[in-house]
C-alpha cells in the first residue's frame, strides 16, 4: 500500500475506490457479525462462492462479508444488492438457489422473505421489515455496507473525511467548541457531556496524555458496542484521532472485554491498515499530528468498565477502582492527564463533525441529543439491537420495533441500565427514553441493555439474579459493597426459598441506603437500584413471596410445583422421556404423574408436552 | 514447560511487568490454562513478585489455574439468557456431565465454566462448546449437543 501523506492522497485514494466501484454491480452482503456466525454465516457464505463460480459469475456478482445488521434473531442474514432484497434465516442449501432464481433470473424466493407477524404480508426489502423501519441507523447502519477488514469499504461510505476536515481546517478548541455545542453525552453509563470532559483533559496541566477508548461492555445483555467494534471498527478508530487531536494526545488505548475475540481481530487488523497507509504514526495527513492506537484485552472483570478500574487494568495490575477526588482528566493512566469514553461515544465523533452541530441537535431530546443503540433482548419477537433517536417511548420501542411478546404473553417491566439500572413497569410504558428520564423513575441508561419482561418472569428473581452478579464482581475493597450485596443477596435467596419473613423488604431497604452511601465507587453505589426499582414497583411480588410463599410468575423453584391434568393427559410418553430425573410415572395411554419429591423442576416436561397437560402451580 | 514459548510471549510483550494480563493471557490460550510451574518461570523472568501475577491470575475471571478439558463447555448466565432460562439448562449440563462448575470430567475432555454475556444475547440462551456458539439452548437439547463433541474425538 502506498503511504497516504497528504489530505489530497487520501481524496485521490477515495476516487480511486469508488472509480473501481460499480454502485449497481450486483452484490450478496452476508451478515457475518457473532450472532450470524452462530447459526453459521461462514457456511453459507462458501455456498455462495460454490454458487457463483459454478455459474461462472463470479466475476460480475460481488460477495461482502460485513459486520452485525442488529437482526440476530433471524439469521443469517443476507441483503442483496442494489435492489436490496432482504433474506433471512439462509442456509448453505438455500444459495444455489439465490443465485440462480434471484440473482440471475430475477425471481423472489417467497420462502425466505419476513412476514409481517401481525398482516401475514411478505415483505422483500430490508428498509420496509417493521425491526429497521422504526429505527434512524446513522451509526449502526453502516455496519450492513461494509466488510469491517476492508479500509476501502469504510473510505467508500465517506470515512476519514472528518478527520481531513479537522486536521486541515480546524483547531483543536474549535473542535471541543463543535463536541460540547452538539451535546453529546458519554453512552457507557454516566451520560457525562463528552465536550466538556475533553476540555478538562486537555487544560489538565502535564505533557503526556491519553485517550482510552471503553469496550469492555460488561453490563451482560448488552452487545451494541461489540457490533460497532467488529463490524466497523474504522468509525470507532475516526472518533478517537479526532477526539486524540482535540485534546492533543499521542498515544490511546482501546480495553477490550476478553470474551470478544472477533472485535479484538477486526479492530487489530484495522489499526495495522492505518499503521501502513500512514494514518496513524508520525505526522498524519501533513498536519504535525502524531497518534498511535494499542489494543489492550481485559480479564473478564465487570468492575474493570469504571474508569479508574480500567486504567489501573491497563497499567498491568489488578482492576480496582480508587478514590476519585482527582479526576482521571488530571490524573489517569500512569497518573497522566487521560481521556476515557465509550465505544458508542466515539463513533459519534465523526458523524458530529461531518454532519454538524445543528442537524445533531435537531435529533433527540432537549438535554440528550443523538440517536442510541439498544440490545433489545429477553421476551421480545425482534431481538436484536436497535438504533432509535432519543426520546423514543418504551412503548414504541418494544411493540413498533421489537414486534411486541411472543406466545402473546402479557409484558410486565423493561430492565434497563445493566446491574446499576432497574425495572421499569408496565404503567411507565409511554416514557420516552433518554438519560434524565430513566434516571427519573429509579433506572439509568447505562450502555444501553434493554430487557424486556413478560409475566412469566419472576421479579425478586431478578433483582437476586443482578445482586448475585454484583456479590460475584464487587472488587471487595469497600466492606458496604463486598458484605452489605451479599447480604442483601442473601435476603433475597431466602424470600425465593419461601424463607422470607415479615420485615425483610425494611432490611433491604436500610441495607440499600448504606451500600449506595457509604461505597467507593459506581458498582457499590449503584448496586441496590435492582432491589429498589423491584420493590417500587413489585411489592405485592415480594409480598406473595413472603406472606403467601408463592411465586406468582412460576420461576422460584422452591415455590412451584408441576402438576398434570388428568384430563388432557393422553399418556403419550413424552415427558416420561424427557425428565433427567424419572419423576413422571405412568401406564401408556393412562394419565400421567409428577412425583413432587424427586421433580427437580427443570421444565423439560412442560416444553415436551404437545396437549398442554402440564401447568406450574 | 516449554519454556522456549513462554520466551516468545514475554518477547512479543518487550518483557514489560505492565502487560502480565496479556502475556498471562496468551499462556493461557496456548496451555488451556495457567500451570504453576509456567508462572514461576514468568516471575523469574520479569523479576515480579509471585504474588502479584497470582493476585493478578485470581482477580479477572478469564484465568483458569486449573487444566480445561478438551472442550470447556461455557454457560452464559447474562442477562438475556437468564431470563430465558439459562439457570435450568446450567442445571441440566451439570447433570449430564457429572460436574460442578469450575470441574473438569474424568476423561479430561469437557469442563464446565459460566460466563455473564456473550455478546450474543439475541441467541439466549447461549453456551460455548470449544469455540462454537449454541444458542437458543434447551434442558431438552443439552445431552444431543454435548454428546455430539463425545462422538467427534
Ligand atoms: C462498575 C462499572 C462498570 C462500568 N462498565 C462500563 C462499560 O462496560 N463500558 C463503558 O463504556 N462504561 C462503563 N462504565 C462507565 C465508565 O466508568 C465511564 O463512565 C465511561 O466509560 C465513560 O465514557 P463515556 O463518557 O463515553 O460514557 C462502568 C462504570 C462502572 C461504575
Ligand atoms: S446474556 Fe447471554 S449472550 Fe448476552
Amino acid at each position: 500500500m502506498k503511504k497516504i501523506k497528504t489530505v489530497k492522497d487520501l481524496e485521490k485514494f477515495r476516487d480511486a475506490v469508488l472509480s473501481s466501484r460499480n454502485p449497481d454491480k450486483p452484490c450478496i452482503t452476508i451478515c457475518s457479525g457473532t450472532g450470524c456466525h452462530a447459526f453459521g454465516c461462514e457456511r453459507v457464505t462458501q455456498g455462495f462462492r460454490d454458487a457463483l463460480e459454478m455459474h461462472g459469475v463470479s466475476d460480475t456478482i460481488d460477495i461482502r462479508t460485513t459486520g452485525c445488521h442488529g437482526f440476530c434473531e433471524k439469521g443469517p442474514l443476507v441483503v442483496l444488492y442494489p435492489q436490496k432484497i432482504f433474506y433471512h434465516g439462509v442456509t448453505p442449501g438455500d444459495t444455489a438457489e439465490i443465485v440462480s432464481d434471484t440473482l440471475l433470473n430475477d425471481k423472489i424466493i417467497d420462502r425466505l422473505l419476513y412476514t409481517d407477524p401481525e398482516t401475514g404480508e411478505k415483505i422483500i426489502k430490508e428498509e420496509d421489515v417493521p425491526f429497521y423501519r422504526g429505527q434512524m441507523r446513522l451509526i449502526f447502519g453502516n455496519n450492513g455496507k461494509i466488510d469491517p477488514e476492508k479500509i476501502e469499504d469504510y473510505l467508500a461510505i465517506g470515512g476519514y473525511s472528518a478527520i481531513c476536515r479537522v486536521l486541515s481546517a480546524l483547531s483543536s478548541s474549535e473542535v471541543i467548541d463543535i463536541i460540547k455545542k452538539s451535546g453529546l453525552r458519554g453512552r457507557g453509563g454516566g451520560g457525562f457531556p463528552a465536550g466538556v470532559k475533553w476540555e478538562s483533559c486537555r487544560n489538565a496541566p502535564g505533557t503526556a496524555r491519553y485517550v482510552v477508548c471503553n469496550a469492555d461492555e460488561g453490563d451482560p445483555g448488552a452487545y451494541m458496542d461489540r457490533s460497532l467494534l467488529e463490524g466497523n471498527p474504522h468509525c470507532v478508530l475516526e472518533g478517537m484521532m479526532i477526539g486524540a487531536y482535540a485534546i492533543g494526545s499521542n498515544e490511546g488505548y482501546i480495553y477490550v472485554r476478553n470474551e470478544y475475540p472477533l472485535a479484538v481481530k477486526n479492530v487489530g487488523i484495522a489499526i495495522d491498515q492505518l499503521r501502513k497507509l500512514g494514518l496513524l504514526g508520525e505526522n498524519i495527513l501533513n498536519s504535525g499530528f502524531n497518534f498511535d492506537i494499542k489494543v489492550s484485552r481485559g480479564g473478564g472483570a465487570f468492575v474493570c468498565g469504571e474508569s479508574t478500574a480500567l486504567m489501573a487494568s491497563l497499567e498491568g495490575q489488578a482492576g480496582e477502582p480508587r478514590a476519585k477526588h482527582i479526576h482521571t482528566v488530571e490524573k489517569g493512566l500512569w497518573d497522566k492527564p487521560t481521556n476515557l469514553n465509550n465505544v458508542e461515544t466515539w463513533a459519534n465523533v465523526p458523524l458530529i463533525i461531518n454532519r454538524g452541530v445543528e442537524w445533531y441537535t435537531s435529533i433527540g431530546t432537549e438535554k440528550s441529543k443523538g440517536t442510541k443503540i439498544f440490545s433489545l433482548v429477553g421476551k421480545v419477537n425482534n431481538t436484536g439491537l436497535v438504533e432509535v433517536p432519543m426520546g423514543m417511548t418504551i412503548r414504541e420501542i418494544v411493540y413498533d420495533i421489537g414486534g411486541g411478546i411472543p406466545e402473546g404473553n402479557k409484558f410486565k417491566a423493561v430492565q434497563t441500565g445493566g446491574p446499576s439500572g432497574g425495572c421499569i413497569p408496565e404503567s411507565l410504558i409511554d416514557l420516552p427514553v433518554d438519560f434524565d428520564r430513566l434516571t427519573e423513575v429509579g433506572s439509568m441508561m447505562g450502555s444501553g441493555g434493554m430487557i424486556v419482561m413478560d409475566e412469566k418472569t419472576c421479579m425478586v428473581d431478578i433483582a437476586k439474579y443482578f445482586l448475585n452478579f454484583l456479590k460475584e464482581e464487587s472488587c471487595g475493597k469497600c466492606t458496604t459493597c463486598r458484605d452489605g450485596i451479599r447480604r442483601m443477596y442473601e435476603i433475597l435467596d431466602g424470600i425465593t426459598k419461601g424463607e422470607g419473613k415479615e420485615g425483610d423488604i425494611e432490611l433491604l431497604e436500610d441495607l440499600s441506603w448504606v451500600v449506595s452511601g457509604a461505597s467507593l465507587c459506581a458498582l457499590g453505589q449503584t448496586a441496590p437500584n435492582p432491589v429498589m426499582s423491584t420493590v417500587k414497583y413489585f411489592r405485592d411480588e415480594y409480598e406473595a413471596h413472603i406472606k403467601e410463599k408463592r411465586c406468582p410468575a412460576g420461576v422460584c423453584i422452591a415455590l412451584i410445583s408441576y402438576i398434570i391434568d388428568d384430563q388432557k393427559c393422553t399418556g403419550c410418553g413424552k415427558c416420561v422421556k424427557v425428565c433427567p430425573r424419572s419423576a413422571v410415572t405412568g401406564k401408556k395411554k393412562m394419565p400421567h404423574r409428577i412425583d413432587p419429591e424427586i421433580c427437580i423442576r427443570c421444565g423439560a416436561c412442560l416444553a415436551s408436552c404437545r396437549f398442554d397437560a402440564i401447568s406450574v402451580v | 514447560m516449554d519454556t522456549r514459548s513462554i520466551d516468545r510471549i514475554l518477547k512479543k510483550y518487550n518483557h514489560e511487568q505492565s502487560s502480565i494480563i496479556g502475556i498471562l493471557q496468551d499462556l493461557q490460550e496456548k496451555e488451556n490454562y495457567l500451570p504453576e510451574k509456567s508462572l514461576e518461570y514468568i516471575s523469574e523472568r520479569l523479576s515480579m513478585p509471585l504474588t502479584r501475577i497470582y493476585r493478578i491470575a485470581t482477580f479477572y475471571n478469564a484465568f483458569s489455574l486449573k487444566p480445561r478439558g478438551k472442550y470447556p463447555v461455557n454457560v452464559c448466565l447474562g442477562t438475556a439468557c437468564h431470563v430465558r432460562g439459562a439457570a435450568m439448562v446450567l442445571e441440566r449440563i451439570k447433570m449430564h456431565l457429572g460436574i460442578e462448575v469450575g470441574e473438569i470430567t474424568k476423561d479430561n475432555v469437557f469442563s464446565l465454566e459460566t460466563v455473564n454475556c456473550l455478546g450474543s444475547c439475541a441467541l439466549g440462551p447461549v453456551v460455548v462448546i470449544g469455540n462454537e456458539y449454541h444458542g437458543k439452548m434447551t434442558s431438552a437439547k443439552v445431552s444431543s449437543t454435548i454428546d455430539q463433541y463425545r462422538k467427534d474425538l
